[in-house]
């Protein structure tokens, strides 16, 4: 096999038996340990392309599709409150990121630079807050007080900043030769200008790691939105997905009885229903697992600088 | 935190060019730094709305919050909410599986990740380790409602997880989620299904840093691959791994209330109920706010307690530490 003889051209000496099963072994568990991360999603694939009432009829580990119909799709892009949680996701994932970064890098540019005068306190302020905070009811109770409840802003600004990534970017920022930053005040550069010229465009590979972080999490929040929000048009789709899907609230959804398709019985209403919890799926999953291959190249740089220079 | 400290030497000798008199400091300071201030009002100001606005608001654990009233109006009455949810009968329930949990999730949710690192890091093969890590990468990027709904979907009646049960134990189950003593395997193990490819960058970007010429020592000796591992690899990510150990503890009271929300009914309450997701429940759905922030406060209090050990423990013992 070719990755034996790669094996053998690496080393010093040729491997040796006990070497050999202990590749093997780890192989095997590898490629196992990648198979169980795989199956669920596409299990869930091959569900929501299936036939709804085999589907109901099925048990157990799903190989391959049960047939093949694209009516749970439709049914999801008819659903008139799937359509605005999407809407909604897309404007609070795009508005909150943009304000994240922004205030990222605003608060790593105030903690990188070397000789401000209040710059060890306002570290101390911010590192506090990591092991420090109010709790959940204060907090809500402020979040009220201070009109983020049921509006726009309540899925913006509470979370506008992450302690975490602003001490990244920090570490970032401050990584950068100093001379470089001589260089540009000598040629007449402003602060402003020092920030936006050379700082961020020499930081790219970190902005794009906590852009990652923060697309993502704000895609995926849904605590914030049940606590905060109360008026269904602004919920984003993670917490209609939560009550598609896990349905501890009787607000449980009518999407399956709903839509374009003629459905006759109740239990083919049950077995559409089941269907479009796997395309409701699909559909809220796949637009940010295409976002990180673009950036996976980042990941090891970023998380290597967040964790251990902190 | 302070592990690589290579740019501390330009911070000093920027220092020793001050002047001594504090007014001229900070006079020389503004001019020369108002665009950093500048910046940093919007910053300081949202932690102080949203971080430290919330501590100040933790005093109504110690008073008899009601809304219509205000923070002002309501009644004092001390330690009364502590001492309710001490001797209430949900205390030992949520604390014991608020430690359990932390417990499975620090035993096998903590070293998986290491043990893949170590897996991964033996692999030669570079397209082989790739497509390995894209793939268990992804599942960190799947929501955690979308999580809690595959597991849901994993062990219903019909379930692939219910089903391979049924096949080894030969017992017939219904939806696992019902049985309290399944939940914490459930909720253990989909965690690290969920993440253990993700945490796994950490401790292979520390192995990529490991100077080879240790290894080939290690060949000229005829070590082999375990104990290369064991006596190599393992002492040279130690200290990326007892940083990461005490963040782990530090937020053991803290953890999972989101993800425990989504898993848990009445039917496991036994065993799911944490002291977040108790807080959670009776802070905003049955609106006991005092109480609720009373018992917040335990927990944040405890959770400090110990950060603060654990940080003591590993700066005495492997001089790594956070503070």
């Amino acid at each position: 096999m070719s990755q034996q003889t790669r094996f053998k051209r690496s080393r010093l000496k040729p491997a040796s038996f006990g070497d050999r099963v202990f590749d093997v072994m780890n192989y095997t568990l590898l490629i196992v340990l990648t198979l169980c991360c795989l199956y669920p999603l596409l299990h869930i694939l091959f569900a929501s392309v299936s036939n709804p009432t085999a589907l109901m009829a099925h048990k157990g580990a799903l190989l391959k599709p049960l047939g093949f119909t694209l009516d749970g799709y439709k049914l999801v892009f008819k659903d008139n409150s799937l359509l605005i949680g999407y809407r909604n996701t897309i404007i609070y994932v795009g508005l909150g990121t943009l304000v994240n970064m922004i205030m990222t890098i605003m608060g790593a540019f105030v903690l990188s630079r070397r000789d401000l005068y209040f710059k060890n306190f306002i570290m101390i302020m911010i590192t506090i807050t990591m092991f420090f905070g109010g709790g959940l009811i204060p907090w809500f109770l402020l979040m009220k007080d201070i009109g983020m409840y049921n509006n726009l802003w309540s899925m913006i600004l509470p979370t506008a900043l992450s302690t975490w990534n602003i001490i990244i970017l920090r570490t970032s920022f401050q990584a950068l030769p100093l001379e470089l930053e001589e260089a540009a005040t000598i040629d007449g550069a402003s602060q402003a200008n020092i920030l936006v010229r050379v700082i961020i465009p020499l930081s790219k590979a970190t902005l794009a790691v906590i852009f990652l972080y923060y697309l993502v999490g704000n895609w995926n929040s849904w605590f914030n939105a049940m606590v905060l929000l109360k008026d269904r048009n602004l919920f984003p789709l993670q917490l209609l997905m939560k009550e598609i899907l896990v349905a501890n609230d009787s607000t449980a959804t009518t999407i399956g009885s709903a839509g374009g398709v003629v459905i006759n019985s109740a239990q083919s209403a049950t077995a559409f229903r089941e269907l479009v919890k796997y395309c409701a799926i699909v559909v809220s999953t796949v637009p940010i697992l295409c976002v990180y291959p673009f950036l996976q190249k980042y990941f090891v740089k970023g998380a290597f600088v967040g964790s251990i220079k902190g | 935190m302070e592990i690589i400290r290579k740019n501390r030497k330009v911070d000093s000798i920027v220092k020793t060019g001050k002047p001594k008199n504090t007014k001229s400091i900070l006079k020389k300071d503004f001019k020369k730094n108002w665009f950093a201030y500048l910046l940093a009002i919007p910053v300081v100001a949202w932690f102080l709305i949203f971080c430290y606005g919330p501590m100040w608001g933790v005093l109504i654990a110690f008073k008899d919050y009601k809304p219509l009233l205000g923070f002002a109006q309501s009644d004092w009455v001390g330690f009364k909410h502590f001492v309710d949810f001490f001797q209430g009968p949900y205390f030992w329930r949520v604390v014991k599986n608020t430690l359990l949990l932390n417990v499975w999730g620090i035993v096998f949710g903590f070293t998986a990740p290491i043990i893949l690192a170590l897996m991964l890091n033996e692999v030669r093969d570079g397209k082989f380790k790739k497509s390995i890590q894209t793939i268990t990468y992804m599942p960190h990027f799947i929501s955690l409602v979308v999580v809690a709904g595959i597991i849901h979907i994993f062990t219903a009646d019909e379930g692939v997880v219910t089903q391979i049960l049924q096949l080894i134990t030969g017992k017939d189950y219904t939806s696992l989620l019902g049985y309290s003593s399944f939940f914490r395997p459930i909720y253990t193990f989909s965690g690290i299904w969920q993440s253990v490819g993700w945490s796994s960058i950490i401790y292979l970007a520390a192995m990529s840093s490991i100077d080879p010429a240790l290894y080939e020592a290690a060949e000229i000796d005829g070590i082999g691959r375990v104990k290369k591992m064991w006596y190599i690899t393992l002492p040279q990510i130690a200290p990326t791994i007892v940083i990461l150990f005490i963040f782990a503890i530090g937020g053991l009271m803290a953890s999972g209330h989101e993800k425990i929300i989504l898993l848990y009914n009445p039917l496991t309450y036994d065993t799911a109920d944490v002291i977040a997701s108790y807080v959670y429940r009776r802070g905003l759905r049955e609106a006991s706010l005092s109480f609720s922030t009373a018992v917040g406060l335990f927990s944040a209090v405890i959770n400090f307690a110990l950060l603060w050990i654990t940080n003591k423990i590993a700066k005495r013992t492997s001089e790594v530490s956070l503070w």
